[in-house]
This record gives C-alpha cells, sequence and structure tokens, in this order.
C-alpha cells in the first residue's frame, strides 16, 4: 500500500540481555493511512510498547531492529542520520506517555515546556510560541491557560499533566500520534475525559493515531481498526466492529472471555481465564507461540511451523490455520458459583459512624498544615460467606477504610465491630492472636507484597506459625497443602519471589493470608496490578475459596466491571464519604446516586457500539481535607441543582433492601432522570 | 460447581531467570567477574591479603632491623629490591609488615561502623518518633563536623593506640551509615510485607532485622567497601601526622612522614609506601564502583 | 523563610553548643591537668594545686565553661601558649592563609567536576565515561600526601620546576604564585575525584528518568537535552556535596598544609593538638565548627532555590 502513512514490514525487534538475545517483537507487519487510528492490545511482554519505541527509534541500549523495515511516508526510518531525526520526532511522530508526572521535567514550567516544541522545529520566537502554547492548552481544555502555563507539573493533577503532555505532542500538528497507555493510572472518570478529548481532537487535527494499551475498553471507543499482539507477534488484525463482534483468533476470544463486563456476575457464570501460564520470553516454540495455551490446537498444524498473519476477510487478518473453522463467537458460558447472597444473614464486620483524620505532625518551624479528613461517618457492614466490595476512586478513602480495618491504622470515631468485638480502636500492635487470625489482609503490589529476601515457604510458614497458635508438627506438610489450596504446586516452596510471575505471587499473598483460616479477608485491590488474563484466575480462586471456607471478602476496588461481577453488596465512596451502599443488582441500576452513574458511563466498555461516555465529569478532585459543609460531590456532580448541595450535608435516602443514597435529589426523581 | 477449567492444579513453567540455585557464594563470584572493575578491585585486595598474612615467611629482612651497610646505597639494588629507608631498615619487609595493621584495623572499624550506624539507622527510620530526632540531631552534628581534627583532638589527648584508633573511627563513620540505612528504612517499611508482618503479629525487632535489613544489603556492601577504602586513607593520614601507631613498627603512614623531607636526594623512601597505600584504597574503590554497576543491572 | 531562618540559627546554636563543650570538657576536664600543662612536666604538686587555685580551675566545669563562652562572645578568646600571643590574631591569620588556598581550590573544582562530571554521566559506559570514571576513582584513591609526594617528585625533583614547600615567604627565588600552584593541583585532584563521582551519579540518573526521553522525542538537539534539561535536575543532590566541600577546604587540608609546610588553619590545629595549646584548641574547634554548620545551611538553601517541589 503506496498511500499507507506508517508501515512496518516484517519489523523484528531484538535486546541483547545478560544471557544473550531476546526477541521482543517478531515479524509484525501493519499499515496504518493517514487520519487512520489503530489500536494496538496486548498484555505485558507482547511487545507493544516496543514496537511504539521502535518508531520513534528509542530503543535504549541493548535494543535493535532485528529484521524488517520501518516505512514513515515512505521513508525507512532505520537509515535516518541524527539531523533527520531530530526533524521527524516532535513535528511529524508526536508521543503521549504512560505515566505523565514522570514525562514532565520538575523544575521548568509547563509552558516552558511547551513553548520548546515550537520554538525548536519553526523556529518561532517567544512571543509567538507562548500564543501557540496558549491557544493548544485551550483546545485540550485546560481551564485558565495564563496560569497553568506559570504552574510547575507537581502543581497539576494527574488529569491535568496528561493533559500538558497531549498539548505538547499536538502542537506542532504531527502527522502520526503515538499514544503508549496514555490513561493507564488515571482514575477512570479522568480517564473519561481524556478518551473524550482524544476523540474529540481527532476529529479536529487530521493525525493518525497508534493507541496502545491494556484495556480492550479504552481502544474500543476511539479506534478504528485494533491489533491484537501475544508475544511479540500480531495474531490478529481488522475493523473495530469485526475484532469485538466475531474475533476468529482463539487469544482474541479468550481475552473477550475473561473480561468481566458490567452485564454479568459470578453467580451466572465464572469467568474463563486463559489456561496454562506466559511462557518466558527466551522459549521460542517452532509453529504457534499461542498453541500451549489454545483450546482450539491441533497438534500437527499448529505446532508444525510459523503461522503467518493471512487474510481471512476484506481488511481483517488472523495468525491461525484454523480460522475459518471456529464457530461464530460467543461468550463462553460456564457454571456460576452459588452463594450465599440471598440469605440474610448476620453482618461479620461492620463499620459505624467510622471517621479517620490524620493530623499532620506539627513539627518545630514546619508549615502547618490542614488536617486531613481521609475517613467521614462511614457505615458499612459485610455478611458471612458474602462479598461487599468497596469502590471509588483515589483519594476515597478506600485504601484507609482497609487500614483501619485491618489494625494499621486506628479510628478516630466511630466502632469498627468485629463479630461484635469493638476493634476500632485496637492497633494491630493490641489486638490479640485471635483476633489477628480472624482478619487478614491481602494487599495491591505482587511485587511488594513478598519480602524478596525470603523464600515462599518461610513466608507461609511464619504465617503458619504465628496465627495457628501451635507449631505445627508438620510445617513443611501444611505449607504444600496451603499451595495447593491457591493452585500451585508445593515446589514452589522452595522458590524466592523473583522468580515468580505476578499472578503467581499474589496466589501465595492469598494463601499467606489464609495459613489462620480467617474470618474475614481484606483485599485491596487485589487484581489491579495483573494481567486481565491472570486476574479472571485470581478471581475464580477467591470466589472459590469464599464458598469452599465461608470467608467473608472485603474487596476494594476502582474496577466497576470486575466489582459488578463479584461483589454481593457494595459501597460507593467519594473523599470519604460513602454515597451510595447496597446490594449490587440495586446500585448499578437506576435510580443510583449521581456518581455512581458518572462512574458506570465512565468504565471503558469492550464494545464498539456503547463506546463514549455520555457523562463526563469535569472539573478536578478537590483535595481531601477541603471539604468542610455539604456533598463532596458538590464541585463537580453534573447533577447540581444548587446552594443546597454545597451548604448542607446530603440526606441518607433508604430504599428498597438496604440501599441507601446520600443526596438531595429524591430517588424518585433521579428513577426518572436516569432512564 | 465450578467449572472444570479452574480445578486444574496449574502447571508450574520454569522460572525465566534461574533454574537450581548455585551456593551463594559461587554466585557472587561469578557476579563479580562479570564487571572488570570489581575484578580488579577485588584482585588487587586479595593480593594484598595474602601478601599481609604471609609476611613473615615473605619478607627478607626484619622490618625493624637497620642494616648499618647499606646505609651508603639506600637505592633499590639486588640486596634491597625496594631500597631502604634512612635508617637502614628494609623497604620490602617494612611495606609488607606494615600491611598487616592496615588490613586489620580499617575493616574492623567499618564492621564496627556498620552494626553500629545500621542499628541506630534502624531504629530511626523504623520506630521514629524521638529516637528519629535524637539520633538524626546527633549524627548531624557529629558529620557536620571535620572529622581531621577531632582526631587531631582525640588522639592528642587520649594517645594513639589501634583500639583507640578503631574506637574513634567507628565513631565517626557510623553517622553517615545510620543516614544511609535510615532512608532505606524510611523507604522499605512502607512495602506491603512489612505490613504482613505486623499482621501476623511480628515484634518490632524481628521486623526491623529480618524484614527490612536484609533488604538493604546491596547499598550497604557497597559503602562498606568505600568506607573501608576510605579508613585506609585515614589511618595513612593519621600516621603522617604523627598521630597514628607509636613507632618504631612499620606505619605506612609513619614512614612517609620520616622520609619526605629527603625526597630532593632519596625520592623512593616516600613513594614506595606512597605507592603501596594508593594501591590498596585503589582496589578497594574499584570493587564499590564495580558492585555498584551490578546492583544496578541486576 | 522566617522559619527556615529560625530552623537553622538554632541548629547552628546547638552545635556549637554542644561540640565546644565537649572539646572545652575534654581538655579541661581534670583541673590539675591544665595547670600542669602550663608549668610544665617538672612542676610539683603544690605548685600545680597553687596556680589551680590562683586560675580559679577548682571551680566546677559548668562554670568555667560559662565564663569561657561569655568571654569569646564578647570576642576574647584566650592567649595561645604556643604562639604567646592573642588566640585571636593567631586564628585570623592561619584563617586568612586557608581562605586563599580554599578559595583558589574550590575556584577551580567546581567547573573542573562540573565539566567532567556531566560528560561522563551523559553517556553511560561511553569511553569517555569509563575514561573520567577511572580518573576520577584514581584520585580520590591517594591520599593527599601520597598525592603531594608524586606530584613533588615529579616537578620539583626530577623536573625543577615548582618549589616543594609553599611558606609563602617570597624567599629562595620562588614567588608566591608558583608556590601555591602544587598545593592547590594535590588539593584540586583529590577532591575533584570524589565531587565528579557524585556528579557523574546524579546525572546517570537523571537520563534515565521519562522526562529526558520526553524531551529526546520532542526533537531537541542533544546539547540542548543535557543543557536544558539534564543538568539543573542532575546538579540539585551535588550541590549540597559541593558546599559541603568548603568545609573540608578549611579544616581538611591539614595533610597538604603539612606537606608543603603551609602556614594554615589546619596545620595551626595539628600543632596546637600534639603540643596542648588548650586556649588554642578550644576556640579553633569553635570557628570549625561554626563554618560547618554555615557550610551546611548555604547547602541547605541552594537545595531550596534549585528544586521547585520544595519551595511548595
Amino acid at each position: 500500500m503506496t498511500d499507507a502513512l506508517l508501515e512496518l514490514e516484517d519489523l523484528s525487534i531484538a535486546y541483547d540481555g545478560l544471557r544473550g538475545e531476546t526477541r521482543a517483537v517478531r515479524g509484525v507487519s501493519l499499515a496504518l493511512r493517514a487520519g487512520e487510528a489503530l489500536g494496538l492490545v496486548g498484555e505485558s511482554g507482547c511487545g507493544k510498547s516496543t514496537v511504539a519505541l521502535a518508531i520513534v527509534r528509542y530503543l535504549g541500549r541493548g535494543g535493535r531492529i532485528a529484521g524488517g523495515r520501518i516505512l514513515f511516508e515512505g521513508r525507512d526510518l532505520a537509515a535516518l542520520d541524527a539531523a533527520a531525526l531530530r526533524d521527524l520526532r516532535g513535528r511529524r511522530i508526536a508521543m503521549v506517555y504512560q505515566d505523565p508526572m514522570a514525562s514532565l521535567n520538575p523544575v521548568m514550567t509547563v509552558g516552558r515546556q511547551l513553548m520548546e516544541v515550537p520554538m525548536i522545529h519553526d523556529g518561532a520566537g517567544a512571543a509567538a510560541a507562548r500564543a501557540r502554547a496558549l491557544a493548544m492548552l485551550g483546545e485540550v481544555r485546560l481551564a485558565d491557560p495564563e496560569a497553568v502555563m506559570e504552574r510547575y507539573p507537581h502543581q497539576l493533577s494527574g488529569g491535568q499533566q496528561q493533559r500538558i503532555v497531549i498539548a505538547m505532542a499536538l502542537i506542532a500538528e504531527p502527522a502520526l500520534l503515538i499514544l503508549d497507555e496514555p490513561t493507564t493510572g488515571l482514575d477512570v472518570t479522568v480517564e473519561a475525559a481524556v478518551l473524550d478529548l482524544v476523540r474529540a481532537l481527532r476529529r479536529r487535527i487530521r493525525s493518525a493515531i497508534v493507541f496502545i494499551s491494556h484495556n480492550l475498553g479504552t481502544v474500543a471507543g476511539v479506534c478504528d481498526r485494533i491489533g491484537v499482539m501475544y508475544r511479540g507477534e500480531l495474531v490478529e488484525d481488522g475493523p473495530v466492529r469485526r475484532i469485538f463482534g466475531d474475533p476468529r483468533h482463539p487469544y482474541t476470544r479468550g481475552l473477550l472471555d475473561c473480561l468481566p463486563t458490567l452485564g454479568r456476575d459470578k453467580r451466572q457464570a465464572s469467568l474463563v481465564p486463559i489456561p496454562g501460564q506466559l511462557e518466558p520470553p527466551h522459549v521460542l516454540p517452532a509453529g504457534c507461540g499461542f498453541a500451549a495455551r489454545c483450546a482450539h490446537v491441533e497438534a500437527a498444524r499448529c505446532t508444525a511451523g510459523p503461522i503467518a498473519l493471512a487474510l481471512f476477510a476484506a481488511g481483517h487478518r488472523v495468525a491461525c490455520v484454523r480460522a475459518a473453522e471456529l464457530p461464530v463467537y460467543a461468550r463462553r458460558r460456564t457454571d456460576g458459583v452459588a452463594t450465599a447472597a440471598g440469605v440474610a444473614a448476620a453482618p461479620v464486620v461492620a463499620t459505624e459512624h467510622l471517621t479517620k483524620v490524620y493530623v499532620p505532625r506539627r513539627r518545630l518551624f514546619g508549615r502547618r498544615r490542614a488536617p486531613v479528613r481521609a475517613l467521614n461517618d462511614v457505615g458499612l457492614a459485610a455478611a458471612r460467606r458474602q462479598t461487599l466490595a468497596i469502590v471509588g476512586e483515589s483519594g476515597c478513602g478506600k485504601s484507609t477504610l482497609a487500614k483501619v480495618l485491618a489494625g494499621i491504622e486506628v479510628a478516630t470515631e466511630g466502632r469498627v465491630t468485629l463479630d461484635g468485638a469493638e476493634i476500632g480502636a485496637l492497633g494491630i500492635d493490641r489486638r490479640g492472636r485471635e483476633l489477628k487470625r480472624k482478619l487478614q489482609m491481602v494487599f495491591q503490589n505482587p511485587d511488594s507484597t513478598l519480602n524478596p529476601s525470603h523464600t515462599v515457604g518461610y513466608a507461609i510458614g511464619r504465617a503458619l506459625r504465628l496465627l495457628r497458635g501451635d507449631r505445627p508438627a508438620d510445617l513443611d506438610g501444611a505449607v504444600a497443602r496451603l499451595l495447593e489450596t491457591v493452585k500451585l504446586s508445593p515446589e514452589m516452596a522452595a522458590r524466592v519471589p523473583r522468580q515468580l510471575s505476578g499472578g503467581e505471587k499474589q496466589r501465595v499473598a492469598i494463601a499467606r493470608a489464609l495459613a489462620g483460616d480467617p474470618d474475614v479477608v481484606v483485599a485491596d485491590e487485589p487484581v489491579s496490578a495483573l494481567d486481565v488474563s491472570v486476574q479472571a484466575a485470581i478471581i475464580n480462586l477467591l470466589n472459590e475459596l469464599q464458598a469452599a471456607h465461608g470467608t467473608t471478602l472485603v474487596f476494594i476496588s476502582h474496577d466497576l466491571s470486575v466489582v459488578r461481577y463479584l461483589a454481593d453488596h457494595v459501597a460507593v465512596m467519594y473523599l470519604g464519604s460513602v454515597l451510595e451502599h447496597g446490594r449490587v443488582e440495586h446500585v448499578f441500576t437506576p435510580p443510583s446516586h449521581p456518581y455512581t452513574e458518572a462512574l458506570l458511563a465512565a468504565v471503558p466498555v469492550p464494545d464498539p457500539e456503547r463506546a463514549g461516555a455520555r457523562i463526563v465529569l469535569e472539573g478536578t478532585i478537590p483535595r481531601a481535607g477541603e471539604v468542610e459543609r455539604g456533598c463532596p460531590l458538590a464541585t463537580r456532580c453534573p447533577r447540581r441543582i444548587g446552594a443546597v448541595c454545597d451548604d448542607t450535608p446530603p440526606p441518607v435516602q433508604r430504599l428498597a433492601g438496604d440501599h441507601r443514597i446520600a443526596c438531595h435529589i429524591p430517588a424518585a426523581e433521579l428513577a426518572a432522570l436516569q432512564v | 460447581m465450578s467449572a472444570p477449567v479452574t480445578a486444574e492444579v496449574l502447571t508450574v513453567s520454569p522460572p525465566a531467570t534461574s533454574r537450581r540455585q548455585a551456593p551463594r557464594w559461587w554466585r557472587w563470584l561469578t557476579a563479580i567477574r562479570r564487571s572488570k572493575p570489581a575484578t580488579v578491585g577485588a584482585v588487587i585486595i586479595l593480593a594484598w591479603i595474602l601478601l599481609a598474612a604471609l609476611a613473615p615467611l615473605l619478607a627478607p629482612y626484619a622490618p625493624n632491623a637497620p642494616d648499618l651497610a647499606a646505609l651508603a646505597h639506600t637505592a633499590p639494588s639486588r640486596a634491597h629490591w625496594l631500597g631502604t629507608d634512612h635508617l637502614g631498615r628494609d623497604l620490602v619487609s617494612r611495606i609488607l609488615w606494615g600491611a598487616r595493621p592496615v588490613l586489620l584495623i580499617a575493616p574492623l572499624a567499618v564492621l564496627g561502623a556498620t552494626i553500629l550506624g545500621s542499628l541506630l539507622g534502624l531504629a530511626a527510620g523504623y520506630r521514629r518518633g524521638w529516637i528519629d530526632l535524637v539520633v538524626t540531631r546527633a549524627c548531624d552534628i557529629v558529620l557536620s563536623f571535620p572529622v581531621i581534627i577531632l582526631y587531631m583532638i582525640i588522639l592528642a589527648h587520649f594517645g594513639s593506640s589501634a583500639w583507640n584508633i578503631i574506637a574513634v573511627l567507628t565513631l565517626t563513620k557510623a553517622p553517615i551509615i545510620a543516614r544511609i540505612v535510615r532512608g532505606l528504612t524510611l523507604e522499605l517499611r512502607e512495602r506491603e510485607y512489612v505490613a504482613a508482618a505486623k499482621m501476623r503479629g511480628e515484634s518490632a525487632l524481628y521486623i526491623m532485622l529480618v524484614e527490612i535489613l536484609p533488604n538493604a544489603r546491596g547499598p550497604l556492601i557497597v559503602d562498606m567497601c568505600l568506607r573501608t577504602g576510605y579508613n585506609i586513607i585515614i589511618i595513612g593520614v593519621l600516621g603522617f601526622l604523627g598521630i597514628g601507631l607509636p613507632p618504631p613498627d612499620p606505619d605506612w603512614g609513619g614512614m612517609v612522614k620520616d622520609t619526605y623531607g629527603m625526597m630532593m636526594v632519596w625520592p623512593h623512601m616516600a613513594l614506595v609506601p606512597c605507592a603501596a597505600i594508593s594501591s590498596l584504597v585503589i582496589g578497594f574503590n574499584m570493587l564499590a564502583v564495580g558492585l555498584r554497576e551490578l546492583g544496578l543491572r541486576d | 523563610m522566617a522559619r527556615f531562618a529560625a530552623k537553622h540559627l538554632a541548629f547552628l546554636l546547638l552545635t556549637l553548643f554542644v561540640v565546644s563543650f565537649l572539646v572545652f570538657a575534654l581538655n579541661e576536664f581534670s583541673p590539675g591537668d591544665v595547670a600542669r600543662k602550663e608549668l610544665g612536666a617538672y612542676a610539683t604538686q603544690d605548685q600545680v594545686e597553687a596556680l589551680t587555685k590562683r586560675l580559679g580551675l577548682d571551680r566546677p566545669l559548668l562554670v568555667r565553661y560559662a565564663e569561657y563562652m561569655g568571654k569569646a562572645a564578647a570576642g576574647d578568646l584566650g592567649t595561645s601558649a604556643r604562639y604567646k600571643a592573642p588566640v585571636r590574631t593567631v586564628i585570623a591569620r592561619h584563617l586568612a592563609n586557608t581562605a586563599l588556598l580554599a578559595a583558589l581550590a574550590f575556584a577551580c573544582i567546581v567547573p573542573f567536576s562540573m565539566l567532567l562530571g556531566v560528560a561522563a554521566g551523559m553517556r553511560e559506559a561511553s569511553r569517555l565515561d569509563r575514561a573520567i570514571l577511572l580518573f576520577s576513582t584514581v584520585m580520590a584513591s591517594i591520599p593527599e600526601f601520597a598525592l603531594g609526594v608524586f606530584l613533588v617528585s615529579v616537578f620539583v625533583v626530577w623536573l625543577g620546576w615548582l618549589p616543594g614547600t609553599a611558606t609563602l615567604v617570597a624567599g629562595g627565588g620562588w614567588s608566591v604564585g608558583a608556590q601555591l600552584v602544587l598545593p592547590v593541583t594535590v588539593i584540586v585532584l583529590f577532591d575533584a575525584g570524589y565531587v565528579i563521582s557524585m556528579i557523574r551519579a546524579s546525572m546517570v540518573e537523571v537520563m534515565q528518568r521519562p522526562y529526558i526521553r520526553t524531551a529526546v522525542l520532542k526533537g531537541m538537539p542533544f546539547r540542548r537535552v543535557i543543557l536544558g534539561h539534564a543538568v539543573r535536575n542532575a546538579m540539585i543532590n551535588p550541590i549540597t556535596v559541593i558546599l559541603l566541600q568548603i568545609n573540608y577546604l578549611v579544616a581538611g587540608v591539614v595533610v597538604v598544609e603539612t606537606v608543603f609546610a603551609y602556614p594554615g588553619f589546619g596545620r595551626m590545629m595539628l600543632e596546637a593538638a600534639l603540643f596542648k595549646d588548650i586556649a588554642l584548641i578550644e576556640a579553633g574547634a569553635l570557628v570549625a565548627v561554626g563554618l560547618a554548620v554555615l557550610t551546611n545551611i548555604l547547602g541547605d538553601l541552594a537545595y531550596m532555590l534549585l528544586d521547585p517541589r520544595i519551595r511548595a
């Protein structure tokens, strides 16, 4: 295709490491036309970011193009000299990065950083550059551009920083814009606003876009075409509707199968994770890279030799020999897990009027800082054998809540009860062994949840020894049994965390929490840092363990689809207050609190038909501690009715079941508005 | 009923990084070999350790025995490979014997400083509160003082013996290490595995020593190499200023002090001990540079 | 700003008092010692006791300390036993000499190390980097007296281009300028070794940061990336280190002063310690500590000015 703006011809990229060469990208061929938006999706290690870095020729030490070519506007990028490359970067090809705070120079004002682009590429003078920068800030919808120009990056919020980075990329009107996981790490409502912005900008600025993400939902709304990568290879490539409607590669199907969507929950069907594990990058199978995990594999045809990306239908390519033989795609259904949700049970762990205020340490000669109200009058309950989910964005207090339950922090006011015993004032140091055994925690980050200097067996052994009270006569045996409960082989006990994958580490963390057979497990974002296929497996595991041991699960997350799938009850939090609380089917259908409504609208859905949030929360999240009276959402609520929202705390309306909404608008009116 | 897909035990794939763990010292050795500076440094250090340990066997003469006959030709000759000093004592022997106190005092002082500094840093970083305040201020005060002056004042007052020097070096180096360990502790105590340890009821002492300290290993080891090198310089300086180990035992710094006044006539007498000290310190610093690079790459 | 000043002033005073008290206590703890030092080793016990009483040395330690500090605040630091002159003049003279040396050395060290440190760190593992790393490691490993010995053996003994001593007396045919060349060179080489490695390490770390990637991918020429974006971030940490070198340059150069017989502050302190000239030791310690804390404060100030994140 000679009218292609960007063409990858059989591109292979290798890294030279301590153990020889690793192929990060193998034989990828793609073409992108001017103005087209391509989404590149895949899980960690699939090579999508590497492709992006190769296009801008920033592979770092040890990385090189091992085969094939990258053609941009007909020119081979590898053959460009330094001056031509500099000319291209920033002007014809621009990039937006994942972590906006780290991508901006902390000691330079954002205005200056913005102005540098026209000053370098177009030789503009300071005044002209400034004018263009101000105009661009307006385009990315930043309020008060004059003031923003003088700010330093750390003085802006995450969403604002990302808009600056986008402005910096677009200011020279590039032909190609590469976005590498631009919304990962941003809150869901902020993400929705940024995606909305990208969609709007696409209509005005005719750049081609390469949008890289591991989240299928985010690309569905923005891109025309999707390319799916697995282990360095492009396995499927086609128009967005075909990919989501009737994917032809077993891996793509597997990805879609293991996504929890807002419509399903665990009672109906378990998530279907992709069996097996991602092999380490130096293991190179002779045939299809996915064969070891494929449900439709046929030994002779699939593993004999390399599988080429073949044209299946117009504009739709698939690297699978059996593509045409697969049935039309329908989401896999398996039996759900029976839960005790219907049974009204006594609460095992509950909070009443829980408040937590952080008073910053008064330092001699230090600046006086305002106290931070992390939790404000929080009342929740989780019943036996059920799952209570706490959902909210950053700063809502869900992590603080987890810490208070666990005893890492102590409540300032209010009560926290566990099986009737008051624990709110008991820090972890003051809790007896029995209490410690009853309530355990699973943490968020698999890389820091296990001590890198201890083996798996040692970590679990310590937990067994301390939580069970007596020294189990056969410690090794007990460790092995625990490992089997979380579906790990007993020989893992000798490994150190460095040798485990993210999913395996999280399983060990779960095993460690279960060592004392607890009544309550508080899980603080346990799957947020994992790949989608691994998430599904861990979520299923949590479900089964709950069913088998009768554990109460307090599940904290920002991911509404997972919450919808997993929870029996849910509490929606914002800035330390509970805005809505009740059974999951009640909360997620109207009438809902306006915030819940916005959250639901903001969730990126892997369905191109429904893409695009209709409700976007503008404005920035106020800092905790700034809100004194009234509803915490008042500054951003799209349904704000007037001064009463700012001044008076909203009344708690009690609806059917134990559904509660804290809003000034009566529930009946909400139901009518939210149809 | 759960689906059959999840009922299987996950097959454990071979780990990406290593197969069976080789014994720790072997891994260290291969790691050092990978870095050129580390190898050079390690070789130099080992060579000196060997020379010092075997000094009684290797030294051709007694270190303090003046050879009056050689005073006519003090320059290097076949009888005395590196020449003699102004009293006719053989330089090769004096260098070999002089290596022994240096290689004993410097590491011991570093060990003492590391132990003391680590304990203080751990306590300050983990417990915070008033312990942190006191320790940090004390460290700041000790560190803000130019150490040479401190040595001069203390050693001139108490006299210099090996133990006094070790004590002084320990006390003045411990604050640096305390600061490093405190910084590391402040970072590591936020890790989730520390919270997990608290949740199962581990004592503060266990958390500090078993959960946090082993993970501070890397920077500490690099720093220990650097400290040892620096201590050797200080021992040399003390000898040079006249407040080092008492004569007549060979002390490299003292040897320079006695002979540099005669440099116009006999430069080799001062050059030889200077070269000896420099080479040993270069060894330690190279090893530190190499280890730091390895740490970053791992 | 006022808070900053108050906090640091408090620290300065605290340190001054603590250290001077410790030094004072060390030297004057046993009253008999002081008198004995005055009278010499052959004094009888009676003479010692008589002098002790006459000088008021049998009063409690804290009282004597308070009196000493009172006099010091007024400017009277006592009389030097060795130089037989007021301590004030002795210290002032030696400090001025050291200041000359320190100023010259500092003026060379800062640009020299910044240049080499940045050049090394901007392209890690390049040949230039390896060479500079080797140079700075070796220089930081050779003790100052050894460096002095090496340089003297080349430039004085062998080539005869420069004098071997720097007594600042323009006799013997060498100008003051020529006398200063070798001492300054030794100081610069030794100290730069350390400072270069700090700047290099900071630069290497900054070059890995994502905002450098952003700058490069904006199409900025490499030189502008280094000068405009990297250096300012890289210098934030080393600045405090560089300012602390002033501390070293004032007192820590006693070794160089000894090698070249330079009449500086460090050498004065050494001889005072060896000679047990108590008044000089105490006053000198006071000055040294005061200077050390001042440089500390300067370092904090510089840090605040360079990093806008701290200012907020």
